[in-house]
Order: C-alpha cells, then sequence, then structure tokens
C-alpha cells in the first residue's frame, strides 16, 4: 500500500510542476495572444476541459445534443443546434415555448428585451444531455456490456479458466478484491465490493476515454467537478451509514483523550469526515484535468510558435518537440488514468474501512493521511 | 471558476446513471462473478488440499505396507524358530523314549536269560542227580553183592560226592 501511495504522490508531483509551469505559460500566451493573434490556448483549453451543449468535431461541425430546461413553467426540450445559425454558425437567442434562452460560454440564460436577464425570478435548472452526460452514458454502456457479457460468461463457464474479456477483467477484480478491500476494509469487504468495482471502472474507463481525441472519447468527464463530488458523496454516504459505535466513537469521542482536548480535536475530527470525500472530490478533478491542460498545451505550443500560419518553420520544430511531450504525456496520463481509478477506489475502502472497524489497531486510519 | 463549480444538472444524471448502473451490476454482474471467482478459488483450494491429503494417506500406506512387511517378516521367523524348536523337541523326545524303550527291553531280556540260566542249572542239577542215582544204584546192586565191597564203596562214594 505505501508502495502504491509513493507511486501516486511522485505521478502527481510531477503532474503538479506541469501545471505550474503550463499555468504560467498559458496566462501569458493568453495574454499575448488578446494583442492580435487568433489562436487563444487558454480559450481552447478551457473549452476542451468544460462540459459543452454538443460535441464539437471540427471546424463548424457539431454534433447537436438535446437540451432539456426544467423552468418553473414546465420542461422545454430542443436541440442544441436551435442556438446556432444554420448558415453563419453564429450564436443565437432561441425562443422556446416558455422564455428565450441563450448560450452563453456554455451555460444557458434566459433572455429578456434582447439581454441576459440576470435578475431572473423563475427556476432554470439546465438538465441537458451534455457532452458529459452522454459520456457518462457512453461509460455506463460499456460497462453493463462487458460486466453483464463477463458474468455471462462466468455462468457458462463454472469452474473453467477464464476466457476472453473474462481474463482480462478477472485479475483486476481480483486485485481490487486481494490487495485492495481485504487490506483496507477487513473481514466486511464483501459488502462494499460492488461498490468498489463500479467506481474503480467507471473512473478508469471514463479517465481512458478522456485520453481518445475523436468521439467517444474526448470529454473530461473524470475532470468534471460536478462528476467527482456526485462519485465522492456517494462514497460518504456510504461510509456514513455503515459508520459502527467505534466511527462515530472516534469522531465525537476521541477515546483516551482528556475532554479539554475533546473540545478541540471533536470539531477537528467533524470537519475531517467531510473533508475527506472533499479531497476525493479534488484530486480526481484535478489530476485529470492538469493531465488534460498539460496535454492540450503542449499541443497548443505547436500553433503559438507557428503564430497561426506565419512562421510554418518554427511551428514545425516546436511542433516535433511538442508532438514528443504530448505523446509522453498521453503515457503518463495512461498510467494516471489507472492510478487515479485505484487511488480512489483505495480511498474508498480505507473510509469503509474505518467505518466498520471493530478493533483497536490504528494502521489504517494513519495510512489514509499518507495519500 | 467555471471549472470548480459544479453544474447541478450534471450531478442530477450523474447521480441517476451511475447509481442505476451500480445497482445493474451488483445484482447481474458483480455479485455472480465475485460468486463464482470465490467458488471456483475453493475448489481449486479443495483440489489441491485433497491431493495433499492423498499423498499423506499414501505416503501412510506406504510406511504401513512396510511395517506389515516387517511384521510379516518377524512372524515367519518366529515360526520358523516354533518349528525347529518344536521339531528339535520332538526328536528329543523320541530319541528319549526310544532309549528308556531299549533300556527297558534288555533289562526284560537279562531277567528271562537269568530265569532260563537258573531253569537250566537246576535241570542239569535235577539230571545229574538222577544220573548219579542210577549210576550209584547200579554200581551198589553190583558191589553190594558183598559186604565188604559195599562197606568200601560206600565210603569211597561219600567222599567223591563232596564236589557239589
Amino acid at each position: 500500500m505505501s508502495d502504491s501511495s509513493g507511486k501516486t504522490r511522485i505521478t502527481r508531483f510531477i503532474a503538479q510542476i506541469f501545471t505550474l509551469i503550463l499555468l504560467f505559460s498559458g496566462f501569458s500566451s493568453k495574454a499575448s495572444d488578446n494583442s492580435g493573434a487568433s489562436f487563444d490556448p487558454g480559450k481552447m483549453i478551457t473549452e476542451h476541459i468544460s462540459d459543452a451543449h454538443d460535441w464539437h468535431l471540427w471546424g463548424h461541425t457539431h454534433i447537436p445534443l438535446p437540451v432539456i430546461l426544467y423552468t418553473d413553467k414546465g420542461f422545454e426540450v430542443f436541440s442544441s443546434n436551435q442556438f446556432r445559425n444554420h448558415d453563419t454558425h453564429a450564436f443565437q437567442d432561441y425562443a422556446g415555448k416558455h422564455y428565450t434562452y441563450r448560450l452563453e460560454d456554455e451555460k444557458i440564460h434566459v433572455v429578456s428585451n434582447g439581454e441576459v436577464d440576470h435578475n431572473f425570478q423563475g427556476t432554470l435548472l439546465d438538465v441537458s444531455i451534455t457532452k458529459n452526460v452522454l459520456t457518462i452514458f457512453i461509460v455506463s454502456a460499456i460497462m453493463v456490456f462487458v460486466f453483464l457479457s463477463v458474468a455471462g460468461t462466468y455462468k457458462k463457464r463454472i469452474g473453467m479458466a477464464p476466457k476472453g474479456i473474462q481474463s482480462f477483467v478477472e485479475p483486476i477484480i481480483i486485485f481490487i478484491r486481494d490487495d485492495l478491500a481485504k487490506p483496507a476494509i477487513g473481514k466486511k469487504y464483501e459488502k462494499f465490493m460492488p461498490y468498489l468495482l463500479s467506481v474503480f471502472f467507471f473512473i478508469w474507463i471514463a479517465n481512458l476515454l478522456g485520453l481518445v481525441p475523436v468521439l467517444p472519447g474526448g470529454a473530461n468527464l473524470t475532470g468534471n467537478i460536478a462528476v467527482t463530488l456526485t462519485l465522492a458523496v456517494i462514497t460518504f454516504i456510504i461510509t456514513t451509514i455503515n459508520g459502527n459505535k467505534h466511527y462515530w466513537g472516534h469522531i465525537f469521542a476521541m477515546p483516551g483523550v482528556p475532554p479539554w482536548v475533546l473540545i478541540i480535536l471533536t470539531p477537528i475530527e467533524i470537519l475531517g469526515m467531510f473533508l475527506r470525500p472533499f479531497v476525493l472530490m479534488i484530486r480526481l478533478f484535478a489530476n485529470i484535468s492538469a493531465g488534460h491542460i498539460i496535454a492540450l498545451a503542449f499541443f497548443s505550443l505547436i500553433f503559438i510558435f507557428g503564430k497561426g500560419g506565419e512562421s510554418v518553420g518554427a511551428g514545425m520544430g516546436v511542433g516535433v518537440a511538442s508532438w514528443l511531450f504530448t505523446v509522453f504525456m498521453m503515457c503518463l496520463e495512461l498510467l494516471v488514468a489507472f492510478l487515479q481509478a485505484y487511488v480512489f477506489t483505495l480511498l474508498s475502502a480505507v473510509y469503509f474501512g474505518a467505518a466498520v472497524e471493530e478493533g483497536h489497531h490504528h494502521e489504517e486510519h494513519h495510512a489514509e493521511h499518507a495519500h | 471558476m467555471k471549472l470548480v463549480t459544479p453544474d447541478l444538472g450534471l450531478v442530477i444524471w450523474m447521480s441517476l446513471t451511475f447509481l442505476t448502473v451500480l445497482f445493474l451490476l451488483s445484482k447481474f454482474a458483480w455479485k455472480p462473478i465475485l460468486k463464482m471467482i470465490k467458488d471456483r478459488e475453493e475448489s481449486i483450494e479443495g483440489a489441491l488440499q485433497s491431493a495433499e491429503k492423498a499423498k499423506q494417506e499414501m505416503v501412510r500406506l506406504q510406511s504401513n505396507n512396510e511395517n506389515l512387511l516387517r511384521e510379516a517378516q518377524i512372524e515367519r521367523e518366529a515360526m520358523l524358530k516354533a518349528a525347529r524348536d518344536a521339531k528339535d523337541a520332538m526328536i528329543h523326545e523320541a530319541k528319549a523314549t526310544a532309549k528308556a524303550e531299549a533300556d527297558r527291553m534288555i533289562a526284560l531280556a537279562r531277567e528271562a536269560i537269568n530265569n532260563e540260566k537258573q531253569a537250566a542249572v537246576t535241570e542239569l542239577k535235577n539230571q545229574v542227580a538222577q544220573l548219579s542215582l542210577q549210576v550209584a544204584e547200579k554200581l551198589i546192586r553190583e558191589q553190594l553183592s558183598s559186604d565188604e565191597k559195599q562197606k568200601e564203596l560206600a565210603n569211597k562214594l561219600v567222599a567223591e560226592l563232596k564236589l557239589n
């Protein structure tokens, strides 16, 4: 456990350094780009790692996605194509049944009298099938298809050696069971296995899809805070539901601590209880987003040095170097994709372990702080 | 700020979809898969254990066989020894019996010889006595024709008869 967490730390450290460098270079290039050049890497990167109401393929080609809005007057469902002028591809307002809507920076606002209504009093909840929602569906479909078929193979081949996808999936399942769940949770690991397996494969597949630049990949799903928030909250809920007397005792009245220390310790422990899922959420979000930002930033260097086609030679020269860097980052990201799925699953397991722990050994309790 | 602001719509979709997937996979994939893996591991474990047990059993049987063989050998030796002893004892006894019988027969023979000898001597004595009597009668008849001669003869005979 300490070995793998060490590796995680190193990878994260490298990623953090790159992020810092690139944030600075990104900002500076953005500043210089404002002076005249049309290519804005900051904007490009932000667009790539953000959610979108349509799926950008190339140039002006988009796959329209359904927009679903819940307003105080009822649901509105229309195609995201309605926000674009068919000929000029420029953004335009869409007049729906209840209100007129405008898409601004991928956020939908209600428009009144030709202006975004910032004092809009009604309800407007955007539950569109965005790029990320579609990716959630794709990941889910892959998971359901793969694992139901694997389960089918298991039923057909009882007691026989694994075959096909089964033999690819089985070592991972056994790895999660024997090297992750059992040491972190202990005897009661079986109850948590379905969640741990689901969350591991969901994050891993989503991470891998994020690395694929074309459809069905390209969405920065696990680098989206809403997604990591949801997963972290589910982990938190499972931990809280399963918390036994020992767990709550540790939070509200740490055994063997004098009462006056408890006045300080109990708020810290309560804070810690919420901090754990928060950290879980931030770690996954930041790691994956950072990876995407770095890869895209290296890619952008080609265009920054090429100055939009003015100096093709410089663009080519830098292009080769930054292409190599991008490939390197992709390889690193392949590792990170697995590692972050592993870390999220491991930490979830450690929290579950703390919740159901019966004995008086504190090793696992301290191990989690090492990550 | 947009990057770190969770979008509620996405949270709703994510929760719905993920929980559905979690439910579906738990029920139809993870539980059966984990159960099958566990069953298979247990059956492999069981097979290995029974193989080990069979091996031990074989070793045990082998040593048992050796023990049995050794015991049989010992028993055979004991039986052979007993037979030899019995043979010796029988020979010894037979010899002793034979000797005793021979001794007894010899003793009987000796006694019989003695008896026969005694009888023969007695017979001889009787015949000698008769013969002597007959001789004496004849002599006496001849010589006792005169008195003198009778006397002389009687004395002479008496002196001679002192032999027996």
